[in-house]
């Protein structure tokens, strides 16, 4: 609605603008043709990213159509790597003659980074306003006017905002700690009431679930969210300042890793980003094969409306939508006996043989699919021959491949252009392959797709070097062709790379192919282990806060029986005032909890007057002593310090009791090093008021008839009980 | 490479036959400065409508003054529309009708016609703009039926200019077909009243309308629409006249199309009176301009009743058509659509809008209203469904469900944060198992119909083919087939 709005008033507008507008420049926008990455080799070394296609559409037809319906009106396509293919591309496409909508492309060859081409971009001064950033891989069908609104009335309130980041919600899997994407976690803070954007940070590291914030953010913003369910859309509304910032730090490579974090963290300039959450629209990067697949699914789906197969007609053959979302184009030859299961997009002129079935898959173009092939989750594009028998799953197939009767492709395979499987040959799972042989030096640092003159050069050769009749091959390129043969079966032809170091087991997270069962049990189960570990290792402390039984028989077994009870109790209690201790919490709110663990638990004030006493005996043991004498000064440390706390549980003579029972108990079982202070720090109960000379009495009087071991201690106070028999005597006496 | 031709008559009119683009705008120049007009047609597409062809007739905007050649962008204009069906951005079949008439009818007027075959020419260039329009979105069918109207409109007044030039020579003339009737009786009749008289078929042409049309027709030959008329053109006056008068008698009739689709809201709206009684309880769906201002009228005719508006979800319009009742004075209860049935025992009539009329009296109308008019079949409830002519689709539907539906973003229903985790292909089989199915439209029967208004009046649904032979010849309901074979 709004964008409609919008580029119907286009031309409206440079009319009736508002008065502060009367200096309007057209809306920009700058698309960078090129990912700066080497996620898609080996086919980026022949074609670029931006002109692979998705659900038969080459990927820079969504990014360039969006950027129109949504009111764009001057788009420079910033071409590095095949350049030529890029802006060939877009000469023979309808975009160059558009009205309303310019389209211009820039070409460089040595920039290696996305700050590179933001820097060639400011010389070349071709930027007048307020401009959209996006890569030629991006995926939208959101409205930017609101987020352009926003964007320049914070720009109008504060010069310092100078980029306005699109970002959307999208859960993580649980299991995998990967965005549907197949992106790493994010974790963002933001400002809710400003939405500025304060902390940017992928997690790359899967397992460990630790973040570290700095103090600071915290100290300057009222409130802040976390999230790490939101999904980067790198579509950026962003002032000219940006690439005048991005020529100012030369260092600054990489969008999101040196700019927007160094925008973040250096906050010198005083800088700020902001956030503007999607919600019902959909905006998403193909950043790697997962996402290849996602997004792909997520058209046929439809989340990307109107930009669908059927509803843009950006080939000239119309694409049919039947049930179940199968996208036919009008001329397909298809054998009755084949079955086309649901979330299918099949190509024009493609033939299907008896009893193939093909579900969740993608055909592009001309391909001819044999009899009895079974192809899941593939993405085949245009060309591709696929002989009898043939089994394809969760693969991707680029233009001109062939392959041979009764061939498998396992999960994850790539194979790129014109590659030939020889006969029943089965590729391993996730393997790579392509006529161009893996470049074998690799810098680490250097990201960046191959030059185009390069693999031109490169790929002639050996595109006909598969043709067997071509008998000018130099020895060389037959030695290559020989090789390359051997590995894909009799009558192949391609190179399967290697896969580099470390990136191996990784393999499986950015595949088209889904994660397969026995690595996702794998997954869970060590992530099982490590909760198990941390419940273990923080035991008690960790769960100590929980006032539920719930947090209990998490970190304990389940099985709590009514015995059980008490001892748990007592755990909970202790938990609760050592972590009153080490955080200093007010007596009152100790008394608060433990009176609500004595209701959750129901019981009786003597057992929480023995649990604390219990406690607090614990900590002055915890303490490090040398002597006895140190020890007792502990105990009477604590007792001091927590005295309130103990005197509010001991209403009575029979809680006094209790906690000289207690008391007893751990001496003669638990703390034997207590044992001879016995005496001494019942004395000093005593003194202080906690326990009342009855209850003493009682206590003794009460042991009058135990065996001879359990008077251990009656034994050992004898001379304070002697002593006071006669103070009471004497207090009746007077 | 190049073909000159000179042709000495004044104006001199250079034809230059080439294919290289640049040699084309050089030799432009050249010929430019000498102040000739000329006309450069690459040679593989002389066809005046082909787009190749009329693109590089575009270059020429402006700068062929007087001559017949200028064609100011009405290919931009097409590609324009074409490119707002796409991107779906015009919605509302009478806003995409009436659009559609407005761009087929500069397509007329700019269109170069010559002495021999006028409606013949003017047929193919609408069918070739008409096809890409309906390429463009096959599910709005109001485009179908406006390219197919116009395209019956220019046959009308062909063969009434055929007859009347037939009936000055000879009053007898053969008369083929049943439209033939008034030409033969009144050989000078305009046409835009015979074609006014065809279409109105329900009320036969009174000769009070046949007389008021004639002084207009005659009076009038050159109005403002009609830019491309030929000034400096030496010809037989009879012929240029003629060529002229179809094109502007085709022109006056596309006018009054125009005018129907703009007030074929009042002219439903005036029957609301006959139809809703006071103290009724009346049901709609979702919302519709149409059944927003048949119910107003009912009200400003001070009959006061009831209106139950069901919500029309994943869209929510009845929410808006719920307003505006209210704020019009009007009663109204907002349901749910699931609501409807448990109401409908309570409701005397159904009225809703529709997407578009079949042949057969089946009705495309938005998502729910099959339930309603199920539910309302079940209580006997009468179920109106009210359509502008334009809505009238000459098409007989076939599995409507699929291939005449839309089915629309999953956003609308869901939001797709929430339910991210449930679409996550990484995991599992790699299909997902929720799936979300977004359909505009419903294919109600004709049997669930009780009965159309359109602005000629009321309907019964199994009179609907009769009406569209009215507005449509039998020669164009398949479009595309005869446009491929002819370019």
């Amino acid at each position: 609605m709004g964008a409609q709005k919008k580029s119907s008033a286009a031309a409206a507008a440079r009319i009736s603008d508002d008065p502060e507008e009367l200096s309007r420049v057209p809306l920009q926008a700058v698309l960078l043709a090129d990912s700066f990455t080497t996620k898609f080799r080996p086919i980026t070394l022949e074609r670029p990213k931006v002109l692979l296609p998705l659900a038969n559409v080459p990927m820079i037809e969504y990014a360039l159509t969006w950027l129109e319906s949504a009111g764009v009106e001057e788009v420079f396509v910033f071409c590095c790597a095949h350049a030529k293919q890029v802006t060939n591309y877009l000469q023979c496409s309808q975009w160059l003659s558009q009205p309303n909508f310019s389209v211009a492309t820039i070409e460089s060859h040595n920039s290696v980074s996305a700050g590179d081409a933001l820097r060639l971009i400011y010389e070349r001064n071709v930027i007048h306003g307020d401009f959209i950033l996006i890569s030629g891989d991006t995926l939208s069908n959101m409205s930017l006017n609101r987020a352009l609104q926003e964007h320049k009335e914070r720009k109008k309130k504060d010069s310092n905002a100078v980029m306005t980041m699109v970002i959307k919600r999208s859960k993580l899997s649980p299991v995998t700690q990967q965005s549907r994407l197949g992106t790493d976690e994010l974790f963002m803070a933001i400002d809710p009431d400003t939405k500025q954007l304060l902390y940017y940070e992928e997690n790359t590291n899967h397992l460990k679930g630790t973040l570290s914030l700095d103090k600071m953010l915290l100290i300057d913003n009222p409130s802040i969210t976390l999230h790490n369910d939101m999904q980067d859309c790198f579509i950026d509304i962003c002032s000219p300042e940006v690439l005048s910032l991005f020529t100012d730090n030369f260092d600054y490579q990489h969008l999101r890793r040196h700019f927007v974090k160094g925008l973040l963290v250096d906050d010198i300039m005083g800088y700020k980003i902001y956030t503007h959450e999607i919600h019902s629209s959909y905006a998403a990067r193909v950043d790697n094969y997962r996402s290849y697949d996602t997004i792909s699914k997520d058209i046929i789906q439809r989340w990307t409306y109107p930009l669908v197969p059927d509803v843009l007609l950006f080939g000239n053959s119309a694409t049919k939508l039947e049930r179940e979302g199968i996208y036919r184009a009008t001329e397909i030859v298809q054998s009755r006996s084949a079955q086309i299961g649901p979330l299918t997009v099949i190509g024009n002129g493609t033939r299907i043989g008896n009893n193939t079935k093909i579900t969740n898959s993608v055909i592009g173009k001309g391909c001819s699919i044999g009899s009895n092939v079974l192809i899941e989750g593939s993405y085949i594009w245009d060309n591709v021959t696929v002989e009898d028998g043939c089994q394809l799953k969760h693969s991707i197939v680029c233009d001109g491949v062939v392959i041979k009767s009764g061939s498998v492709l396992s999960p994850g395979v790539v194979l790129s252009f014109k590659v030939v499987v020889g006969q029943n040959f089965t590729v391993p799972a996730y393997s790579k392959v392509s006529l161009l042989p893996q470049p074998t030096k690799q810098d680490s640092d250097e990201e960046l797709e191959y030059a185009d003159n390069n693999s031109d050069i490169e790929t002639s050769p050996i595109a006909g070097a598969h043709d067997n009749l071509n008998g000018e091959l130099t020895s060389d390129l037959t030695d290559m062709q020989s090789s390359a043969a051997e590995e894909l079966g009799s009558g192949g032809a391609g190179y399967i790379w290697s896969i580099c170091e470390g990136a191996s087991e990784e393999e499986w997270r950015h595949s088209v192919a889904p994660v397969p069962a026995e690595k996702l049990a794998e997954i869970s189960q060590t992530i099982d282990d490590d909760l198990d570990f941390s419940y273990q290792d923080g035991n008690a402390p960790a769960s100590s806060g929980e006032l539920k039984p719930g947090g209990l028989s998490d970190s304990d077994d389940d099985d709590v029986d009514a015995n059980n009870d008490s001892a748990y109790f007592e755990k909970e209690v202790e938990a609760t005032f050592l972590r009153a201790v080490h955080e200093n919490v007010k007596v009152d709110h100790v008394i608060l909890e433990v009176n609500s663990l004595k209701l959750s638990y129901n019981m009786e004030f003597a057992a929480c007057a023995g649990a604390i006493f219990y406690s607090m005996m614990k900590l002055a043991l915890g303490t490090p002593y040398n002597s006895s004498a140190e020890l007792y000064n502990a105990v009477v440390n604590v007792l001091t310090s927590w005295k309130r706390l103990l005197k509010s549980y001991l209403s009575g003579k029979d809680e006094e009791i209790e906690i000289i029972l207690k008391f007893e108990e751990m001496c003669s079982e638990l703390a034997k090093e207590l044992s001879p202070l016995f005496t001494k720090i019942l004395c000093f109960l005593y003194d202080k008021d906690m326990i009342s000379e009855d209850a003493i009495l009682d206590w003794e009087s009460e042991k009058n008839y135990a065996d001879e071991s359990d008077r251990v201690f009656v034994k050992q106070a004898e001379k304070f009980l002697q002593w006071l028999r006669e103070a009471s005597e004497e207090e009746e006496e007077d | 490479m190049a073909v000159l031709l000179h042709i000495s008559l004044p104006p001199i009119a250079v034809v230059l036959h080439g294919t290289s683009s640049s040699h084309e705008v050089c030799s432009r120049m050249e010929l430019r400065s000498c102040g000739i007009l000329f006309l450069v047609i690459p040679v593989c597409s002389l066809q005046p409508q082909a787009v190749s062809g009329s693109s590089l007739l575009d270059s020429f905007k402006g700068e062929g003054a007087g001559v017949e050649v200028t064609m100011p962008d009405v290919q931009s204009l097409v590609n324009e529309f074409i490119l707002k069906l796409k991107k779906r951005k015009v919605e509302g079949s009478q806003a995409t009708s009436r659009h559609a008439a407005v761009l087929l009818r500069s397509v007329i007027s700019q269109q170069r016609i010559g002495y021999t075959n006028q409606a013949g020419t003017l047929i193919d260039a609408v069918k070739a703009v008409g096809e890409q329009l309906v390429a463009a979105n096959p599910v709005e069918l109001a485009v179908g039926n406006i390219v197919r109207r116009v395209l019956h409109i220019i046959r009308e007044e062909d063969l009434s200019l055929t007859t009347a030039a037939m009936a000055g020579l000879n009053l007898s003339a053969l008369s083929d077909d049943d439209d033939d009737t008034g030409p033969v009786d009144h050989p000078v009749l305009s046409a835009a009243a015979v074609a006014a008289a065809s279409r109105s078929t329900l009320r036969p042409p009174s000769l009070q309308t046949l007389l008021e049309d004639m002084p207009d027709s005659t009076a009038v030959p050159h109005t403002s629409s009609s830019g491309g008329d030929s000034e400096g053109k030496s010809k037989s006056a009879d012929k240029s006249s003629r060529s002229r008068k179809l094109k502007h008698d085709v022109i006056e009739a596309l006018n009054e199309l125009i005018q129907d689709i703009d007030t074929c809201h009042e002219q439903i709206a005036e029957q609301a009176v006959e139809h809703i009684h006071h103290n009724e309880v009346i049901l709609t769906l979702g919302s519709s301009r149409t059944v927003l201002q048949f119910l107003c009228a009912a009200r400003e005719k001070k009959r006061s009743f009831r209106v139950f508006v069901a919500e029309g979800a994943p869209r929510y319009q009845g929410h808006l058509l719920a307003k505006e009742l209210v704020s019009r004075g009007l009663q109204t209860t907002l349901i749910t659509d699931s609501a409807v049935f448990a109401m409908i025992s309570r409701v005397n009539m159904v009225i809703v809008g529709a997407h578009a009329v079949m042949a057969n009296g089946g009705v495309i109308a938005p998502v729910g209203l099959n339930m309603v008019a199920l539910a309302a079949q079940r209580h006997a409830v009468p179920f109106v469904v009210l359509a502008g002519s334009h809505k009238l689709c000459p098409l007989y539907p076939h599995n409507p469900e699929v291939l005449l539906n839309e089915l629309r973003s999953p956003s609308e229903l869901l939001d797709f944060g929430e339910f991210s985790d449930c679409m996550d292909f990484g995991s599992g089989l790699g299909s997902p198992l929720l799936h979300v199915v977004n359909p505009s439209f419903d294919y109600v029967p004709p049997k669930l119909v009780s009965l159309f208004i359109t602005d000629t009046g009321g309907h019964n649904p199994s009179y609907m083919y009769r009406l569209i032979a009215d507005y449509y010849s039998a020669d164009d309901l398949v479009l595309q087939r005869k446009a491929a074979s002819s370019s």
